[in-house]
Parts: C-alpha cells; sequence; structure tokens
C-alpha cells in the first residue's frame, strides 16, 4: 500500500476507534446517571422501578408534613392531584418547600412503596412550578376531567 | 414619559446597530472608503443610544416607577438601593439591555483601539458585531420590552426583587460573566471577518489574542464570583453543582481556555489556523447557547427564572442563524486559509493540540450532559435529569490528564524539544511532587485517601515545573532583579494562571475529600462538637432590616479553649413577596472555612443547624482569580501595544506566500 494511504488509513481507523470508545463511555455514563421522573400516579399504578435512582415531583398534600420529635427525619405525601406518594427524608427541607407548593425529589422507591428521598428541591420563587410537576398535574387534571378543580399550572 | 425616553432610545440603537450592520458590509463588497469609513461613527452612536436606554431603566428603578411592568415585577420601595440598580440586571430583560449595552461597550473599545489596523478589517468586524447587536435589539423590542407599562392599573407597591438576589454577589457577578460572554463576540467577528476577506496572518492573530484574553478574563472572575455566591448564599455550602446554567457558563470558558491556547499556536507558528477561528466560532456560540439556556427556561435549574417559550424560539433561531451561518462560511473559505508551517515530535505545538483535544471532549461532554433531558424530551424518551456523578465521570479524569500535560506544555520550545534537556528539569519537581502526594494524606487524616494524594501531586507537580522553568530562564541573567523583568508578560501571565489552576486542583480536590458536613438538632444552650470544633447555641433573636425580619442565632464557635468566633446565622422572612431565605454565616480562612446555616424551627426552641468544616474551599477561588489575572498580565504584554502590527504582518505574508 501506499505509504501515504496507510497513513491515512491508520489515522481513519484510529478516529473510528476513539470515537467509539467516546460514544460507549458516554452511553454507559448516561444510563448509569440519567434520573427518570415519574408523577405520583404513575408510582401508585406501579409503573417506577423499585432502588433505583428516579426523581419524582408534586404538590405537597396539606398537613401531611411530619417531624421527628428528636431527629431531622420528615416524612410527607406529595400528589399530582390523581394519587399521593410517600416521602422520607432526613436533613433540612428547602427554604421554599412548604404545604400546597410545588417539591421535586430525588431518590429510590423502598420495597413498601415509599420514596426515601436524598435530596428535596422546592421551587425557588413565588412564580415558579417546576415543568415536569406542571405537566404531571395537567396530565392528572385532564384524566380526572373537567370538572376537579386544578390543583396548580403553571402561571 | 422617562419610560418612553428609554424605548425610544431602544430603538435609534437598533437603527445605528443595522446601519453598522449594512453601511461597512456593502463597504467591504464594493470597496467604498466612505462606507467602510462609517462603521465607527455608527458605534459611538450606537453606544450613546443605548447607554440612555441602560441610564433610564436604572432611574426607574431608583424611582419606583411601577407603571413599568418590569420595575414593578423585580423591584420593591423597601428595597435597598444598591439593590434597586442591581436589579435593573437581575431579571430576564434588563439583563438582555446589560447584555447589549456591554457589546456596545466592545464594540467601542474596539473602535478605539484599533488605529492600527487596515480600515477593511475593521470595517468587516464592526459590520460583523453590529449584526449580532441587530439580533439582541430586536429579541429585546419584540420579545421582552423592559420599558412595557403596567396602565393603566399600575400596582401600589412592587413585587420585589428574589431574595436570593439581593446580595453583593449579583451586583458583581452577572456584569462579569457578560463581560466575558460578549467579549467572545470580538473574536467571533474577527474570524468571521478573517474568513469574508479570506485571508489570515500573525497579525490578525496577534490583534485577536489580547482581545480574547481580556474576555476569558472576565469569564473566569465571573464564574468564580457565581461559584462563590452560590457557595455563602444558597446554604448548601456547595460551590459547584453541574447545574445547567453553571454548565452553560463553563462551556464557552473551555472553549475560551482552548482558543486562548490555539491562538498562541496560530500567532507563534502560524499553524492550526482553521481550527482557531472553529473554535473562536464554538466559544461564541456556546455564550450564546449559554444565553438560550438560562433565559428560555427550557431546563429545570435553580436559575430557571423565565419561563416563556416564545423566546425560547426567537433565541433558537438567533442561535441557529449564528451557528450554521458561521460554520457555512467556515466551510466554505475556511480551505483556502490553510497554513503550512508544520511540527515534529516533541513540541509545544503537539502538547497545545493535545490541551485543545482535552478541553474540545470535556465540552463536548457536558455539552450532552446538559442537553440530554432536553433531546429525550423531544423524543419523548421521559423526563430526565442528568446527575453529578456523569460529569465528574468524565471530568475529573480529564483535568487529571491535563494537569499532568500542563507542567510539560509550559517547558517545551516551539518546533522541536531536546529530551535529555527536559528530563533534567523535570526529575526533581516530579519526584518532590511524588513524594509529597504520598506523605501530605498521612499528616492530613487518619485514613489515607489516594484521592488526596493524586490531587496533592498534581498540584505539586504543576507548581515545581513552574519554579524549575523559572529557575532554568534566569539562571544566566546577571542581576536578580532585571532578569524577571525582562522576561515577556505573557510569559508571566502563562506561569501565574498554570500556578492558579494547581491552587484550583488543590482546593477543589481537598474540599471534597475532607469536608465535614452536619445536620445537628440544637436548643439555646445545646452545644455540638464537628472534627474538633465546638458549636454552642448562645441564643436566638429577632432582627429587622430594611425589608425582612428574621430569627438570627448566635453561636459560639471554639476550639479548645480558644473561642474563634461568634456567627450570626440568620433566617429571613422578607416582607414583600414574603419569601423566606437562609442566610449563612461563615468563618472564614485560608485554611478552612467554617460554615453555618440555619435550617427550620422544629419543636419548642429548637433548629436544625447545618454545619459545615470545609478544608481550603476558598482555594478554589483564589485560584480561579489567579488563572483571571494570568490572562490580564498575558494580554498586557509589551509586544501587543507596538505598532508595528502592520510591518509583522507583511512580513508573514510575504513567508506564506
Amino acid at each position: 500500500m501506499h505509504p501515504v494511504r496507510r497513513q491515512r488509513l491508520f489515522l481513519v481507523i484510529s478516529i473510528v476507534a476513539v470515537a467509539s470508545l467516546a460514544v460507549g463511555l458516554l452511553s454507559y455514563a448516561l444510563r448509569e446517571n440519567i434520573n427518570l421522573f415519574y408523577p405520583p400516579a404513575e408510582i401508585a399504578a406501579g409503573g417506577a422501578p423499585r432502588n433505583t435512582a428516579i426523581r419524582a415531583g408534586g404538590m405537597v398534600v396539606a398537613g401531611s408534613i411530619e417531624r421527628a420529635r428528636d431527629s431531622l427525619a420528615v416524612s410527607f405525601l406529595i400528589t399530582d392531584g390523581a394519587a399521593n406518594l410517600e416521602v422520607q427524608y432526613s436533613g433540612i427541607l428547602p427554604d421554599l418547600f412548604a404545604e400546597g407548593e410545588a417539591a421535586v425529589v430525588t431518590g429510590e422507591l423502598n420495597d413498601q412503596g415509599v420514596f426515601e428521598a436524598s435530596r428535596v428541591l422546592a421551587k425557588h420563587d413565588e412564580n415558579y412550578t417546576p415543568p415536569e410537576v406542571a405537566d404531571a398535574m395537567q396530565a392528572a387534571h385532564e384524566r380526572a376531567g373537567p370538572d376537579q378543580d386544578a390543583v396548580s399550572e403553571t402561571p | 414619559m422617562t419610560a418612553e425616553v428609554g424605548h425610544f432610545a431602544l430603538i435609534l440603537g437598533l437603527v445605528f446597530a443595522a446601519l453598522q450592520m449594512l453601511l461597512p458590509g456593502l463597504g467591504a463588497f464594493t470597496g467604498n472608503r466612505l462606507w467602510l469609513g462609517s462603521a465607527r461613527p455608527l458605534v459611538a452612536g450606537q453606544f450613546v443610544f443605548v447607554a440612555i436606554s441602560f441610564v433610564v431603566l436604572v432611574m426607574l428603578f431608583l424611582q419606583d416607577d411601577f407603571t413599568v411592568r418590569y420595575v414593578a415585577a423585580n423591584s420593591n420601595t423597601l428595597l435597598p438601593d444598591r439593590y434597586k440598580v442591581s436589579a435593573v440586571w437581575g431579571a430576564h430583560e434588563g439583563s438582555l439591555l446589560l447584555w447589549v449595552l456591554i457589546l456596545a461597550l466592545w464594540t467601542l473599545a474596539v473602535t478605539v483601539f484599533s488605529r492600527s489596523l487596515p480600515l477593511a478589517l475593521v470595517a468587516r468586524v464592526l459590520a460583523v458585531m453590529g449584526a449580532i447587536s441587530v439580533g439582541f435589539y430586536l429579541f429585546l423590542l419584540l420579545t421582552s420590552n423592559p420599558f412595557s407599562r403596567t396602565l393603566p392599573y399600575p400596582p401600589v407597591e412592587g413585587a420585589d426583587l428574589n431574595p436570593l438576589l439581593q446580595d453583593f454577589g449579583l451586583i458583581v457577578h452577572p456584569p462579569m460573566l457578560y463581560m466575558g460572554y460578549v467579549g467572545f463576540s470580538v473574536a467571533f467577528a474577527f474570524a468571521i471577518a478573517a474568513l469574508w476577506q479570506g485571508r489570515i496572518d500573525a497579525a490578525w492573530a496577534c490583534w485577536t489574542r489580547p482581545w480574547t484574553n481580556i474576555a476569558w478574563m472576565f469569564l473566569t472572575i465571573g464564574i468564580a464570583l457565581g461559584s462563590w455566591w452560590a457557595y455563602y448564599e444558597l446554604g448548601w455550602g456547595g460551590w459547584w453543582f453541574w447545574d445547567p446554567v453553571e454548565n452553560a457558563s463553563f462551556m464557552p470558558w473551555l472553549a475560551g481556555t482552548a482558543l486562548i491556547h490555539s491562538l498562541a499556536v496560530t500567532e507563534k507558528r502560524g499553524v492550526f489556523r482553521s481550527w482557531t477561528l472553529l473554535l473562536a466560532i464554538f466559544a461564541f456560540s456556546l455564550s450564546l447557547l449559554g444565553t438560550f439556556l438560562v433565559r428560555s427556561g427550557v431546563l429545570t435549574s435553580v436559575h430557571a427564572f423565565a419561563v416563556d417559550p416564545e423566546r425560547g424560539i426567537f433565541i433558537l433561531l438567533f442561535l441557529g442563524v449564528v451557528i450554521c451561518g458561521s460554520l457555512t462560511l467556515f466551510a466554505l473559505r475556511g480551505p483556502v486559509l490553510k497554513g503550512v508551517a508544520s511540527f515534529g515530535g516533541l513540541s509545544r505545538e503537539l502538547f497545545l493540540l493535545l490541551n485543545n483535544i482535552l478541553l474540545m471532549v470535556a465540552t463536548a461532554t457536558i455539552l450532552l450532559g446538559t442537553l440530554y433531558p432536553l433531546i429525550a424530551a423531544v423524543m419523548e424518551w421521559g423526563r430526565l435529569s442528568v446527575g453529578p456523578p456523569y460529569f465528574n465521570f468524565f471530568f475529573v479524569p480529564i483535568v487529571v490528564a491535563l494537569a499532568l500535560l500542563v507542567a510539560v506544555a509550559a517547558l517545551l520550545r516551539w518546533k522541536r524539544t531536546r529530551v535529555a534537556g527536559l528530563l533534567s528539569q523535570l526529575s526533581l519537581p516530579f519526584l518532590a511532587s511524588l513524594g509529597l502526594a504520598l506523605v501530605v494524606p498521612l499528616l492530613l487524616s487518619d485514613s489515607y485517601s489516594w484521592g488526596a494524594a493524586l490531587t496533592i501531586g498534581l498540584g505539586c507537580w504543576i507548581a515545581s515545573a513552574i519554579c524549575s522553568d523559572i529557575h532554568h530562564k534566569l539562571r544566566h541573567k546577571k542581576s536578580r532583579l532585571a532578569g524577571p523583568v525582562n522576561l515577556p508578560g505573557s510569559y508571566w501571565g502563562m506561569h501565574l494562571a498554570h500556578l492558579g489552576l494547581a491552587v484550583c486542583i488543590v482546593g477543589a480536590g481537598l474540599t471534597s475529600i475532607y469536608s465535614e458536613e452536619r445536620d445537628i438538632r440544637l436548643e439555646p444552650g445545646d452545644q455540638a462538637t464537628v472534627s474538633g470544633y465546638q458549636f454552642r447555641f448562645a441564643s436566638l433573636n429577632k432582627v429587622r432590616g430594611k425589608n425582612y425580619i428574621a430569627d438570627q442565632a448566635t453561636i459560639t464557635l471554639s476550639r479548645g479553649d480558644k473561642q474563634l468566633a461568634q456567627l450570626y446565622p440568620e433566617k429571613r422572612r422578607y416582607l414583600a413577596g414574603g419569601q423566606v431565605m437562609t442566610e449563612a454565616a461563615i468563618d472564614p480562612g485560608l485554611w478552612r472555612d467554617v460554615y453555618v446555616s440555619l435550617g427550620e424551627p422544629l419543636t419548642g426552641e429548637a433548629w436544625a443547624v447545618r454545619v459545615y468544616i470545609k478544608p481550603l474551599v476558598r482555594w478554589i477561588w483564589l485560584g480561579a482569580l489567579m488563572i483571571g489575572l494570568g490572562g490580564l498580565v498575558a494580554a498586557l504584554d509589551k509586544r501587543y501595544r507596538r505598532n508595528r502590527l502592520a510591518e509583522r504582518g507583511a512580513k508573514v505574508v510575504g513567508v506564506v506566500a
């Protein structure tokens, strides 16, 4: 083979090798580290995997926040208007976390169907609802029919 | 009436920007010198009107003119004056106006400092910058006018600025960041002008370099300020979250870093030309993408305060035009600009090429991770987010590789370096860093951490290689004082920035490994101990600020018998919107920060209190500051101020031809 051609072939092969290695690593890292979002209704219907990192979100149900007396453990319910999900968390909740407001939790669903959150995000100002939560509530609202009160939509 | 003046000035600014795009652009096609020469006065006109518009908006905020929707939404009579001014760029419309103002400022700077450049090149550059301005003016006027009124029923009181943003950090962080983002438009405009002309030479690179360096310095400092602000203001004690918006500012920084290194090769050796142009296009496109990500609210992020699809579509279109247009031009003209010089094995060119590859791989992985949720949403793979482990998985090894190479690269010569000389210069630094890497983690903690060993090793490796190089460069100099002065500014800038990288790596690594974080339950009078520090919850008081009331805890920090500090973390409730905000209290230090923030009230008098001990956390920002200053020192190099650019250009063109 002509030396220039051989050099080119070598170049092309190495580019292909490096690119496929990169794509392999990327897809591996992405698969390991993406957190899918599930609305409470889908979790209640058994549509979410157990013991895998996922995210869930909805409105915090009024009166559902329960704090432990001697530790920082807390539990509360979130809802998308169709179903409730029990969330357990240990630590300090964000400033704008409140009953009747949107929250997004990251963590795992345990075998009892309780969501063990490792991180709780609340909306961060008065006018903001996380797009996932707004969509989930909208979907639940549409399923339930127009006569049910909408809990909240994006203003 | 005042608001209309601002609005009108903004429209006039658009008219000037459109002329600045058209007249010099047509002049470049026809060779009409009058049209070419019109660029400079048009830039001045544009700047004057956008400045008037900006000053008017500041005045509207200071006068609490709530008939203006933007003021009503982001200010309040109770807001202190300095925050009324910074509230101007606290939300979407005003920050875009700031963007346009800064773009006009950079354009004006180009006209002032470009006297020695050929008029045809300057006119093209200014026309390109005019086109970018037009895009942003249209965006402002069509989708996000800051001067639109709330008439006929103006609110009596404004809705207040988001309390997170009522802070010194917000006063300085966005302008710095924008100076950087927008500054890359100069490099971009120069790249497009070079493609348009079909000619690029060493004078071009020599001219673009200081501008890119300065823009990059602003971006570096802007990102560092953002990180510092998030650290003390968000109350989580974190300094980097791989949040989409942080990524949005980090990607142009990485591309810009690649660009300033590639520009060095283009200036000194005349190679990598088309690659340099491509990087200039990338850096600015990523800046625009950053604006799109922040401003369109398509991603769930702590920064996503504008949720408006119409704006998103406009920016997306604008982004499409800029990226597709410039890449098409590049595809058509790029091959014409091929350089001829080549380089051999162990040379500085090779290492700068590796640096560019690593930085671009980092940019690409971050870009993929940031956009993946968007892609998935469009493809209906479900709502998902990409977590920090993904980013760390790629970014940490890339930084390790960069740190290993950077020490060697700075010692190499252009074209070819003798291996023997290099080894003799690097053997001592290598042994010293290996020794320190193995020993120091033993002294820091009971459990040996290989991560800490790696971090310390890398930091020492860079720092000691720099010392070795400086020693080597000065070995023949007679006077110890005159020697350092005679070395060029770009040399010192390079070493300062690389040393900053070492400081930053050590800070980031050791903070991540050795930080202590504890959530504790404390009642007044209680005491808790976290890694040797005692925290005593002395008392809890109600305090009142200008626009908030707060629960303020007094926490006495001591170690052993010695009292170190009184810390006053607060939980604030802002009166206008009723938002609750955590104000952390920090006992700062070069070697460690002690960070206390109030969580929430528990039963009785007890509070959930979050306590962090963060060793070396300040080194992250100190290092970033050194990196930015390095860029400045390099930009101030004497050779960029000489008026011999035209001569040099002619000489190099002769050589290439």
